[in-house]
């Protein structure tokens, strides 16, 4: 039967304009999925498809083997957090949250018992009569979250609800929503753009691209295993070259290029046919050493690559390179600095570079 | 003294002027109000006192009816043009109807036509339903004026509440009907009460329509306003004027209490 919420071939138009070109997406009880994807990638049309703002034209969703897709949004057992957090200027906070509760008939002593409970679990207490015109961002973002956890959902749906946040605020925020739900047990699909949230936060993450799932996986996965090009360059492998490859067996052979060495890397399941092939690796992958001190051999499954310090910053930790590979750069950190106009080698492990045809 | 110092005297007599324009009918209107004897060619009255308002409000006198009939016919108009519009003005501001603009224009266009011929017809066809000289053919008439007001301002009213609001307690387990009623019509209540209080204004005010349809069976205040007025009985004419102007100034400041910008700037989009 596949997951508790499932999501089969989902098509939606915005008019012409197809923003889900049929998703696939299964997610079991209690888990915690990020949608993540940069603007206009779809991930929010899927939340409020799932949520039932949105009807597909082609496709279906099911909760627990139920088909929803026709049903409307208040029949669906979700709760919805806003980005915009969508409070009631005209109630107080208790009112927003018990309004839930309010719709269900639960009495009124049972329903200021639960009031009290969400308050408590998410450090309100002392707020319960303002408006939220009176709450800072981030207590109206608890709000929210209240409101949606006071009627106890089976699925909770999370859009964006940190991005209006300070950066400070929201770290520490990630980490309460996560727990909570850990500790709730909670369903949650989790919409955001920001790639460190969607790791830190979500059990698996389905990477979205152009109203497609570009990848599905667990953080580890995602992060280290990308399926394609734009799964590596979303998750940071910044850098890329070009590098001829002869595909055999259980190896792949780098050709010698302008910049490259040739290298023997172990093929590690790439499914990769000879030619011309893209690399990926990011920044902090890469062992840089000075092109006079090196010894000459990098070891077997390491590419080297030659080239030329151009600038040199430090954001923080480690010194930042920009270094000319002929026409490309590449950024690479190291923690020692080298000075610009160096020739470098650059070294990196066969599982730190990511290869993709080029297409 | 130079000449910077006489700079006051133009923007002084500016102000004097304008302030005579706005005080001065309204000075007369009070004098009037409160004299018993004033004839040519005296600049003030020559005897003041309260006779003719004991007279206006005696029981023989009609102005305390024409007041009552007044309000009822203006209560009856608010609430068939209210009733109207909220249904009306929800669909305008929330079914992104790409002829929203076009409908909106639609709704003025009667108010384009001089009012009399319009009026004569009406009155022409409600004779044939009996409905001339009675209340309700008056409050159709007044709600064919109001419904204008009433419409514009509740969908300005309701564009000002954000969609995410609804779908947020649809989200949690509201019915569209009970989202309206919880979420949307208390946030859009202060647009609604200031086109109710609109429509209540122009109701009161409205003379030509009630005389044409209303008259003489029925009397309202501004009809009253205009017998007297005509019958140079400039004593009641004044206090009945005076009478009219109380609700209006009390609406003004209800508006501008509970009218906030983002609803006003809103009307006509």
């Amino acid at each position: 039967m596949g997951g508790y919420l499932e999501v089969a071939g989902a098509r939606v138009s915005y008019g012409e304009l197809e923003v889900l070109k049929g998703v696939d997406l299964s997610v079991a009880k209690g888990e915690f999925v990020a949608l993540l994807g940069s603007s206009g990638c779809g991930k929010t049309t899927l939340l409020r498809t799932i949520a039932g703002f949105h009807t597909p034209s082609h496709g279906a969703i099911r909760i627990d083997g139920r088909d929803v897709t026709r049903e409307p949004p208040d029949r669906r057992g979700m709760a919805l957090v806003f980005q915009s957090y969508a409070l009631w200027p005209h109630m107080t906070v208790d009112q927003n949250i018990g309004y839930g509760l309010k719709i269900r008939r639960v009495g009124a002593g049972a329903a200021a018992a639960r009031i009290a409970e969400v308050r408590a679990l998410l450090g309100l207490d002392a707020l319960g009569r303002r408006k939220p015109g009176e709450l800072s961002g981030g207590q109206r973002q608890r709000v929210a979250l209240g409101r949606a956890l006071a009627i106890n959902p089976d699925i909770l749906l999370l859009d964006e609800p940190l991005s209006n946040l300070d950066a400070r605020i929201r770290l520490t925020v990630r980490h309460e929503i996560s727990a909570l739900q850990r500790r709730l047990g909670i369903t949650a699909v989790h919409v955001t753009h920001d790639r460190e949230e969607a790791m830190v936060m979500a059990d698996r993450i389905v990477i979205l691209n152009g109203g497609e799932i570009a990848q599905v996986g667990t953080p580890q996965q995602v992060y280290n295993q990308p399926a394609s090009d734009f799964v590596a360059a979303f998750m940071g492998a910044e850098n890329v070259i070009d590098l001829d490859v002869l595909a055999g067996g259980e190896t792949l052979i780098v050709a010698e290029g302008p910049h490259n060495r040739r290298a023997a890397l172990s093929r590690q399941g790439r499914d990769l046919a000879s030619g011309s092939a893209m690399a990926r690796f990011r920044s902090e992958a890469i062992s840089l050493v000075d092109a006079r001190g090196s010894d000459g051999e990098p070891g077997p499954g390491v590419l080297q690559l030659e080239g030329v310090v151009g600038q040199v910053s430090y954001p923080g930790g480690l010194w930042r390179h920009v270094i000319h590979l002929g026409e490309r750069t590449v950024m690479v950190d190291a923690e020692h600095c080298f000075e610009a106009g160096t020739a470098v080698h650059l070294r990196i492990r066969d599982d730190r570079l990511y290869l993709f045809p080029r297409s | 003294m130079t000449l910077n110092d006489l700079k006051w005297i133009p923007r002084g007599l500016c102000l004097g002027l304008l302030a005579f324009a706005i005080f001065g009918p309204l000075t007369n209107l009070v004098l009037w109000a409160v004299t018993e004897r004033w004839y040519f060619p005296h600049a003030l009255p020559l005897e003041y006192g309260f006779t003719y308002w004991a007279k206006v409000f005696s029981p023989r006198g009609n102005a305390t009816v024409s007041l009552l009939t007044s309000v009822m016919i203006a209560c009856l108009t608010v609430v068939v043009s209210v009733g109207l519009a909220i249904p009306a003005g929800y669909a305008l501001a929330r079914l992104k109807l790409p002829l929203r603009g076009v409908i909106l224009l639609l709704l003025l266009i009667p108010q384009a036509f001089p009012n009399l011929p319009v009026y004569v017809n009406i009155a022409r066809i409600f004779y044939q339903f009996g409905l001339n000289g009675t209340i309700l053919g008056v409050v159709l008439v007044h709600v064919t004026h109001g419904l204008v007001y009433a419409v514009w301002i509740a969908t300005a009213a309701f564009s000002a509440v954000d969609g995410e609001l609804e779908e947020a307690a649809r989200s949690i387990g509201a019915s569209a009907m009970r989202t309206f009623v919880d979420v949307t019509l208390p946030i859009a209540a202060p647009g609604l009460l200031a086109s109710s209080i609109f429509v209540f204004l122009e109701s009161l005010d409205e003379f030509t329509g009630t005389y044409f349809v209303g008259a003489p069976d029925v009397s309202t205040l501004p009809l009253l306003l205009y017998t007297a007025g005509s019958g140079g009985n400039y004593q009641i004419a004044s206090i009945t004027a005076l009478v009219l102007l109380v609700p209006s100034i009390a609406f003004m400041f209800v508006i501008e209490k509970f009218l906030r910008a983002d609803v006003l700037s809103k009307v006509g989009r």
